[in-house]
């Protein structure tokens, strides 16, 4: 009984993926990123945790160079990279007025 | 810079601890300015959504007749979810429904914070919106000022109160704080859900502007230390999950995972059915609690809410509340500061004992061992939900079978999972955690 009966049409407004959700998010994208990658650092780390931990799917792995790829207009400046990788991400706050534009909070 | 442009006070942020401060020091008359990054104040501040008022009710009486809060809290629920079941605790009571409405309200920050900030204006303080502090100014092992983003402006002050929240760039810069230890800080994603105002009061059982605040455990968070939650708005229900970092990376999962499931689960999905995503968010909370609370101040500094640590993080989950009075308390201190003429540590460190005496650091070292509890016994939260719905389910399973042999089957069932002992060694145990 532990199965949902989903009906999908219902369904459409509730959104599931990280990025649908990110549609629903308002941004102000500024010009520069606010976050760094020690590329090094990254490529020699086994856990890779940015990869899979961030709720905004900011990082994904370049398959071909190993290293790590960042969409900064993505981030809802939680800060959990720099708490789970401190040892290889540089993450500071966008520039004042920039980033993420919560319409609820 | 000219001398004239000398703030007495710099506030950086703009939520309930640098606001509640900024309150504080324009009605005692004192040269302030709040420093906010985002383009408006609440813009970027994100919580569960109940707010804690003790504090507000007296800085501004009543503001529940115009601020745009959401419903006030009449039904408290909590519960463990297995992979198929829920076990809970429902509580309710309409004498939560006088005023002072038992000072718990469900709020979405981006419009409440922004009202507050309204009135914190009103009342003579300045407010800067669309700046951010990208450091603090150090002269003679002072703070001075600060930097600001973009622009690249300094502004000079006597003292900065930092409200920057969870990540608190400011406290490591001057050393009272590390980058968080990832057992100690939580990473909270939330979803705000649209349905009409029938709908969300139909089916939490609430009349008028009542309102629920359920607070999941359990498979919720897939049996990491965290919980999820579901908090009624007006006519949009918020629901969210959260969990250590140490947990989330241990185990390699995304929140916006934790949080489908938790949507899908059999107890919850029927609350947000036909609903409409409005809102994604994610939030770090700092949940180390007493024990790894910093040092407060610094020469010409002073830290406020999530950027000092201040959140119990219990089943409470009041961070707001501490927040405001921890805001209060450093604009009073920074106002005998100015009295006296001196902002030093040995001056402002006045702070940390007004926390002391308050409920804010009473609360904390109540619940100190919570979270050590949970971390060190994280069979608790991942182990019991299911064998307890699994032991609820043959007890109450309809059959032929005679009721007294179903209680000796569940009985040894019991005995066999969970043990007699072990559970009172549990229970024993938590209950100290909990003194």
């Amino acid at each position: 009984m532990n199965q949902n009966q989903v009906a999908p049409a219902e369904e459409s407004k509730l959104k599931v993926t990280i990025e649908d959700k990110l549609f629903l998010v308002k941004y102000k994208i500024d010009k520069e990123s606010h976050i760094e990658i020690d590329q090094e650092k990254f490529k020699a780390d086994p856990v890779k945790a940015v990869l899979y931990i961030c709720p905004a799917k900011t990082y994904t792995l370049n398959e071909q160079t190993g290293e790590c790829l960042i969409s900064f207009e993505n981030c809802l400046e939680c800060g959990t990279c720099r708490v789970a990788a401190r040892e290889y991400v540089k993450w500071r706050y966008p520039r004042g007025g920039f980033g993420v534009q919560y319409r609820f909070g | 810079m000219s001398e004239s442009e000398k703030f007495t006070c710099l506030i950086v942020g703009a939520g309930p601890a640098g606001l509640s401060a900024a309150l504080t020091l324009a009605r005692a008359g004192v040269e302030a300015a709040v420093l906010e990054r985002g383009e408006y104040p609440g813009s970027k501040n994100v919580m569960g959504g109940i707010l804690f008022t003790t504090i507000l009710d007296k800085l501004l009486p009543e503001f529940w007749r115009e601020a745009p809060v959401e419903r006030h809290i009449t039904q408290r629920r909590f519960s463990l979810l297995s992979k198929d079941g829920e076990i809970g605790i429902d509580f309710k009571t309409s004498a939560f429904n006088e005023p002072p409405f038992n000072h718990t309200w469900s709020v979405l920050r981006a419009k409440f914070d922004r009202w507050y900030a309204e009135q914190v204006e009103a009342a003579g303080a300045m407010i800067i919106p669309g700046m951010m502090v990208s450091e603090l100014i150090l002269e003679g092992g002072k703070v001075v000022g600060v930097k600001t983003q973009p622009g690249g402006d300094e502004l000079r002050c006597d003292v900065v109160i930092s409200a920057e929240g969870a990540n608190s760039f400011l406290a490591e810069q001057v050393g009272l704080r590390r980058v968080h230890d990832p057992k100690h800080m939580a990473v909270a994603v939330k979803e705000v859900i649209g349905l009409p105002q029938k709908v969300i009061e139909d089916r939490f059982h609430l009349n008028d502007s009542e309102g629920s605040a359920w607070e999941v455990f359990g498979q919720a968070v897939k049996g990491t230390f965290g919980s999820g939650f579901i908090y009624t708005n007006k006519d949009s229900i918020s629901i969210g999950v959260g969990s250590t970092i140490h947990d989330m990376k241990r185990h390699n999962l995304n929140p916006n995972d934790i949080l489908e499931l938790f949507k899908k689960h059999p107890s919850i999905y029927p609350l947000i059915r036909g609903g409409e995503s409005l809102e994604y968010a994610a939030h770090m909370i700092p949940e180390g609690g007493y024990t790894h609370l910093p040092k407060m101040v610094a020469n010409g500094l002073i830290l406020t809410g999530d950027a000092a640590g201040l959140v119990n993080a219990s089943h409470y989950h009041e961070g707001t509340n501490l927040a405001m009075a921890s805001g209060v308390l450093a604009a009073e201190t920074v106002m005998e500061a100015r009295k006296k003429g001196d902002f030093s540590a040995a001056t402002l460190r006045a702070y940390e004992q007004k926390l002391a005496q308050s409920f804010v650091i009473k609360d904390l070292k109540k619940f100190q061992k919570v979270s050590a509890f949970f971390n060190e016994n994280a069979h608790i939260l991942r182990d019991y939900p299911d064998v307890l719905v699994r032991l609820l389910k043959d007890y109450f399973a309809i059959s032929e079978k005679p009721k007294a042999e179903i209680e000796r089957e569940v009985i040894a069932r019991f005995k066999r999972e969970i043990g007699v002992i072990n559970l009172v060694k549990d229970i024993f145990k938590m209950g100290r955690a909990m003194r």
